[in-house]
């Protein structure tokens, strides 16, 4: 152990920590070597290895592409939306599997606000597994399944994680809404029974969002509520590049009666 | 001639209202105490929040719901869970065979997308919900996942899902025993739109026994 029994020898152990690296952290300025080609690396937004058990969050403009990669396989992303301009309009699950008439989501998904606009449409998606029904693990499901649940122990629970990431917006208890789960899969069956998919799954899995709104992410990566495994995650990465407002011939845009409303909606907001 | 909705009940009946077709019903049920919910008219969508009496941050959660039972309908039993995974109601019995929480609420603006911007302008029962909440100290942030009684939304095995005639008949019921001290706020659905109601909304009564 170094003696730091005064103020400066502390400044120098602290500085002597420059330049570490952990597999968890961002990367600033963000550096990313496997952008899109079409993507100049100044359009990076954010570059950040998110940890397993832990969570992120970040505002994100208009245009703005998100790229969540499963790096090995066994990530589990908690999202939650808000319109960064006024957070009461947030993410909502059920109209979004409602409205698009549509309970698996993957390419070509909105992700609706309860305000009939789209957030962030899901623009390519390898994954194929997602959940929109179980939502978040919560204090009293980790205790169940780890014997503890809390930010501060080693197997944190998804709605805490994501409790820390909305009040770093501003936002608190009222404010955690329903998530969607990307990476782990569900089936819903005609008696109603779900049944969860935790793979194994391939490393890499990779989803591509687009934000059609100025949004705050947050986003928990704990396992699954209804993983039955000893505790397994691994870390999430998050890569955020610059991009053009989706345009009025956009085949996402143009799919649906119901998306093409949903972006009108989002037209009506920005008109100002 | 004996009252055909109170057979059955246990304890006294102590709150007994019939809410009108569209309008919105707010009540505090304490532990202990039971709600029936009968769907006079039959197929009347009833959607529902619960918030904990003494903490109202503390709120139902569909999704606490459906992986704690690992099914999206609500049968006998089903213990509605909070968004903090505790129990605060239990369905003790229902006539009908299961009930809706993955629908969500009817709101002007989902109406614009499911149905076009002519129905902007129809009630709804997120205004419903958010008309009520207002006057009991909770806002848009309070708006969060519902039930629907006497609603059917199945999802076929492609992931189809969507609101379907209804399975409920006129003078069916819903037991629920609050397990807190519960708020419950309801909107008697006015959707027009879609089968929830059969496309006429209807009252429905509320009988609180305990």
């Amino acid at each position: 152990m170094v003696a730091l029994n005064d103020p400066l020898a502390a400044r120098a152990h602290a500085r002597a920590m420059e330049g570490s690296t952990a597999e968890a952290m961002p990367v600033l300025p963000p550096v990313a070597d496997d952008l899109p080609t079409d993507v100049a690396p100044g359009d990076l937004l954010w570059e950040e290895t998110i940890a397993a058990g832990g969570y992120a969050s970040r505002r994100l403009s208009r245009g703005a592409r998100l790229r969540l990669i499963d790096l090995q396989g066994d990530a589990c992303a908690s999202i939650q939306l808000f319109n960064a301009a006024m957070p009461t309009e947030r993410l909502n699950v059920a109209d979004t599997v409602k409205v698009q008439w549509n309970a698996y989501l993957g390419a070509g998904n909105l992700l609706l606000s309860d305000m009939g606009r789209v957030l962030m449409s899901i623009v390519e998606d390898d994954a194929g597994t997602h959940d929109a029904f179980c939502g978040a693990s919560n204090a009293a499901s980790n205790t169940r399944a780890y014997g503890d649940g809390s930010n501060s122990g080693a197997f944190p629970n998804a709605r805490d994680r994501l409790l820390l990431g909305v009040a770093k917006h501003g936002l608190g208890r009222r404010d955690v809404h329903p998530c969607i789960n990307l990476f782990k899969g569900v089936k819903i069956a005609p008696d109603g029974a779900v049944t969860p998919d935790f793979g194994p799954f391939a490393l890499g899995r990779t989803v591509l969002l687009r934000a059609e709104m100025d949004v705050i992410l947050v986003v928990a990566n704990c396992p699954h509520v209804l993983d039955t495994r000893p505790w397994s995650v691994t870390p999430l990465r998050a890569t955020a590049w610059r991009g053009p407002i989706t345009a009025q011939d956009d085949p996402i845009r143009k799919a649906t009666p119901e998306g093409r409303r949903a972006f009108t909606n989002v037209d009506d907001l920005y008109r100002i | 001639m004996a009252d055909p909705y109170l057979a059955g009940l246990d304890g006294a009946v102590i709150h007994d209202e019939i809410i009108p077709a569209r309008a919105p019903w707010m009540h505090r049920v304490l532990a202990g105490q039971s709600l029936r919910i009968v769907d006079l008219e039959g197929n009347q969508a009833v959607d529902l929040l619960l918030y904990a009496a003494a903490d109202d941050a503390e709120r139902y959660s569909a999704q606490d719901t459906i992986a704690a039972q690992a099914n999206i309908f609500l049968r006998t039993g089903a213990r509605l869970l909070s968004n903090e995974g505790r129990v605060m109601m239990t369905i003790t019995a229902t006539a009908v065979d299961y009930h809706d929480t993955i629908g969500g609420a009817c709101s002007c603006e989902s109406n614009s997308l499911r149905y076009g911007h002519h129905t902007k302008a129809q009630h709804a029962c997120v205004d419903n919900f958010l008309d009520a909440n207002l006057r009991d100290g909770r806002g848009k942030r309070d708006m969060v996942s519902n039930i629907n009684f006497f609603m059917n939304v199945p999802v076929e095995a492609d992931g189809a899902l969507g609101i379907v005639d209804g399975i409920s008949a006129p003078g069916l019921t819903v037991d629920l025993r609050a397990e807190m001290d519960v708020i419950v706020l309801v909107s008697n659905c006015p959707q027009i739109n879609n089968p929830c109601n059969g496309f006429n909304p209807t009252p429905v009564r509320m009988i609180v026994s305990a």
